[in-house]
């Protein structure tokens, strides 16, 4: 890790969103009529790709299938629609497949529950071999897929730098088996295997992984976190992800309203208080550094993230576990410390960032 | 591999998931609403705010759709751009935000842009032949001589005093309103065939109304005569009424008021009398209220204005005596129901002439002998048509009961237009149904970027003092676009694109052109409600399917 190499490309690669000038919403909202043609984001044209179109049995209020669209959609504007994806099984894969229909509009496959990163890794080579350099690729799946199943041939893709954009869509179980614990499951929430029992607050805290974090371990060319709270974010770092060649992965932050046991309008809101509570950081990284965060807007507790979701409901009932709470803010206060979520002092951010991935020092 | 011409282990035809029509699962829908904003709520001259700043959001071709959308219901903006105590701004949700909307300059922006560019009201429609009496050129009726002027009707405005305007000349300074402004808006709504008659007082009503053809009659004389109070040795000072100062101001006299003026009472007049005696070389004018600031009837922001030129006052006094050069005031105690009681302790002011500003009564002499009218409180009462008692009389403005602004004024004169225009047609005008309020609950204040109000400059403090010139000034283009750009669209859509971006179903229909309304794709919406949880402006309503 190169904290000069990281610092040099700070000011080619200081991505934020564009920041228009002030139009009412400024780039919190999907569109706008004031914003000229070239600020508009994908979701806000009329005639955007719809990667999944319509009737697809998605829960009502689904954060997937809204963080699959918002990212494959401006993906296939930034390959000129030359896009193949491989899809892990999952939710995303089910409620969009339900044989013999399909809600894709672009090409697509399903092999297996742990081998999409490796299907896509297949799929590049095989374009190579054709010459095909237009053609584009990409491997997304579930947290499941991702994290658990799907590690080692992750892993492998990124070790490989295959020339592969791969995309979590993060919603922190297993939902559609019946909402199981995964390795992306938050400390302390409820799933059909973490059961909150006498002082056993739900899932374990110290355990699980952070695969944004250890995909920047691999020092791939390009890593991010997003939520389908900032499409314009997320937006932005699809398109900068395509214009890299090698491995890259984003990690989108999908709230499920079934798992979560959350009200079905209320997946937008979650993610952006996960994002706003510190609990979720949101960044980018390249070359194995972190180039540039989304700064938290309106500082939440925990706790205003946690309530509307009945997985954290033990916390919260009766007396309720007030220490857990706190082991959470905790968590949300380091992420804010880590990463320099508050502060807009890039010295201080680095300091953070390069303690925080010390274990990666040795590629300097 | 194909096997009868379909791939490999496929054995029905493939399709799209279009073929699943999700809408089934639906228990509630989403509603497109267009609730009532608290500015337009609060708008006595029933202009709807948010509509014109959405207009005027858009910048360059849009101001003109704006002020178009301004003069639907009031015809003079530049105007009411500088002299309204804009309610709307105290209603705003934005305040809850940080700062409320500056609607007033944006107005004021708009109607100076129509004058400067010389933007004309639309035609007016083919004449009806019908012909309208209006008694009196104030904001009322030159509101009502407007609308009805747009309807095709005629109209006949008889003005006691020599120029048009009213109140708005002969009762607020000109470095409020300047008479360029003025003089400027009032002939924009002449040039729509409506006929003026200055130096023409009503002496006696229906006799005027008989002779001239009149179908229908608008009396708007507003409250010119001012009120007094018995000062015990009054008559060895100087003693003036605010009233007739100020008239004296409009017709360019210069009254002698000598170097230490005294001010009596406590709303806006007498801080207008206040600020024009310091401009005619008054030392050190002092207002004499008796009660507090706090509970003064005069607009905190003029009070401001008049602090900042040095006008001092003197809270909780009476005056108890008027001698040669000198008054003595009594000071005086709240009670606990707030009423200003003397206390017995006396002062000494030096004073060479005292303005009382204590407010106005109307002239209502011309009314003597018409049958039918009404008259309580020295104001004459009018049904919800606007009418007296007296069938085709109609009034408005600071002579009926209400409130006394020019903003009222306005609304009345456009209520009375509608309802004389269908009393001439043997209707009548509804009350319009209520509209639900936009309320800051409904709107999802995330998606609005900080923007703190932009502010109007104002004159150097020792212009101030010495000249009429106008203390406010404009806001620039782009202070305009900005303040304008501020408004939150509570309860309106305003073309954001947020619910057709975070529809997980693809169900929300985005029109071709900007500011078409969207739809909804009922087929397939499962009803989780998003759209209406993350539209910024509460547009949108979930309500029950029926089931």
């Amino acid at each position: 890790m190169s904290a000069n190499g990281g610092k040099s490309e700070r000011h080619e690669l200081s991505g934020q969103p564009q920041k228009v000038a002030f139009y009412q919403t400024g780039t919190f909202a999907v569109g706008g009529r004031l914003l000229d043609e070239e600020l508009r984001s994908v979701q806000s044209d009329p005639e955007r790709a719809n990667a999944i179109t319509k009737g697809h049995r998605a829960c009502q209020g689904c954060g997937e299938a809204l963080g699959a669209r918002y990212a494959l959609d401006a993906a296939l504007r930034a390959a000129d629609g030359q896009l193949i994806v491989a899809n892990a099984t999952g939710c995303l894969e089910v409620f969009s497949t339900p044989y013999p229909e399909s809600s894709w509009r672009m090409a697509w496959i399903h092999s297996l529950f742990g081998n999409a990163p490796a299907v896509a890794t297949g799929i590049a080579a095989a374009m190579r071999a054709k010459g095909r350099t237009d053609v584009r690729v990409i491997g997304q799946g579930g947290d499941g897929g991702t994290v658990d199943i799907g590690f080692g041939c992750l892993s492998g893709m990124f070790e490989r730098n295959d020339d592969v954009l791969y995309i979590c869509y993060d919603n922190q179980g297993y939902m559609n088996t019946g909402v199981q614990r995964s390795g992306a499951t938050p400390p302390a929430a409820r799933t059909a295997t973490t059961e909150p029992i006498g002082q056993h607050a739900g899932n374990q805290f110290g355990q699980g992984k952070n695969v944004p974090l250890i995909a920047m371990a691999h020092e791939i060319p390009y890593v991010a976190t997003a939520t389908v709270a900032e499409l314009r974010d997320l937006e932005h770092k699809v398109t900068r992800a395509m214009e890299y060649r090698g491995a890259r992965y984003i990690h989108v932050l999908v709230p499920c309203p079934l798992g979560w046991g959350s009200a079905t309008n209320e997946a937008v809101r979650l993610a952006r208080l996960a994002k706003e509570s510190g609990l979720f950081p949101v960044f980018e990284a390249v070359g194995g550094a972190v180039t540039s965060v989304s700064p938290i807007r309106h500082k939440v507790p925990v706790e205003e993230y946690l309530r509307p979701q009945k997985r954290f409901a033990h916390l919260f009932a009766g007396d309720g576990m007030p220490e857990i709470v706190e082991r959470l803010q905790a968590h949300a206060d380091r992420n804010i410390a880590r990463f320099g979520l508050l502060d807009g002092g890039e010295e201080a951010r680095e300091l953070d960032l390069l303690d925080a991935l010390a274990l990666a020092e040795r590629g300097v | 591999m194909a096997v009868n011409g379909k791939p490999f282990a496929i054995t029905l035809e493939v399709g799209s998931s279009l073929a699943n029509r999700t809408g089934d699962w639906r228990t509630e829908r989403p509603v497109y609403v267009h609730n009532l904003p608290p500015c337009n709520h609060a708008c006595p001259a029933l202009e709807d705010i948010q509509g014109w700043l959405y207009e005027a959001e858009a910048g360059g071709d849009g101001y003109e759709r704006a002020w178009r959308h301004i003069v639907a219901a009031n015809p003079i903006p530049a105007i009411m751009g500088r002299i309204c105590y804009h309610p709307c701004e105290s209603e705003c949700n934005r305040a809850q935000l940080d700062e409320a909307v500056g609607i007033n300059s944006v107005e004021r922006f708009l109607g100076d842009e129509a004058l400067k560019r010389g933007w004309e009201f639309a035609k007016p429609a083919a004449p009806t032949g019908k012909r309208v009496l209006v008694v009196g050129s104030g904001p009322s009726g030159l509101s009502l001589a407007y609308h009805l002027a747009l309807r095709g009707h005629h109209v006949t405005i008889r003005e006691q005093a020599k120029q048009a305007g009213g109140m708005m000349r002969y009762g607020i300074p000109s470095y409020r309103l300047p008479r360029d402004i003025l003089d400027g808006e009032i002939a924009r709504i002449l040039s729509l065939g409506v006929e003026l008659e200055c130096d023409a007082r009503v002496e006696e009503l229906e006799g005027a109304i008989r002779e001239g053809g009149f179908d229908a009659t608008f009396l708007a004389v507003g409250a010119h005569i001012a009120k007094h109070a018995e000062i015990p040795g009054g008559a060895a000072s100087h003693i003036i009424d605010a009233v007739k100062l100020l008239h004296g101001l409009a017709e360019e006299e210069k009254p002698q008021l000598g170097r230490r003026v005294v001010v009596y009472g406590g709303g806006n007049t007498a801080l207008d009398a206040a600020r024009s005696a310091k401009r005619l070389g008054a030392a050190d004018p002092v207002i004499v209220y008796r009660r507090t600031r706090e509970r003064m009837p005069a607009h905190p922001s003029e009070l401001e204005e008049a602090e900042a030129e040095g006008i001092a006052f003197r809270w909780l006094s009476t005056i108890a005596e008027a001698g040669p050069g000198q008054l003595r005031i009594e000071k005086m105690a709240l009670d606990e129901k707030g009423f200003p009681q003397p206390t017995g302790e006396f002062e000494d002011l030096p004073a060479d002439s005292v303005v009382l500003a204590l407010g106005q009564d109307a002239d209502l002499r011309l009314l003597e002998g018409v049958s039918g009218i009404e008259i309580e409180d020295h104001v004459v009462r009018v049904d919800d048509q606007m009418m007296t008692g007296h069938a085709g009389l109609f009034a408005g403005g600071d002579m009926v009961p209400s409130e006394r602004t020019a903003a009222i004024a306005i609304g009345h004169g456009a209520r009375a237009a509608r309802c004389i225009d269908a009393w001439l047609r043997h209707e009548y005008v509804p009350v319009d149904p209520p509209r639900k309020l936009a309320g800051f609950a409904e709107v999802n204040p995330w998606y609005y970027s900080d923007a703190p109000r932009r502010v109007r400059p104002q004159l150097e403090d020792v212009r101030r003092q010495s000249t009429f010139e106008e203390v406010v000034k404009g806001l620039d283009d782009d202070s305009a676009l900005f303040e304008a750009r501020r408004c939150l669209s509570c309860g309106n859509c305003f073309s954001c694109d947020n619910c057709f971006g975070v529809c997980p179903d693809n169900a929300v229909i985005k029109p071709g052109a900007d500011g078409e309304l969207y739809s909804f794709d009922l087929d397939y919406c499962k009803g989780c409600g998003l759209c209406a949880a993350e539209c910024p402006c509460g547009a949108i309503e979930m309500v029950p399917e029926e089931i």
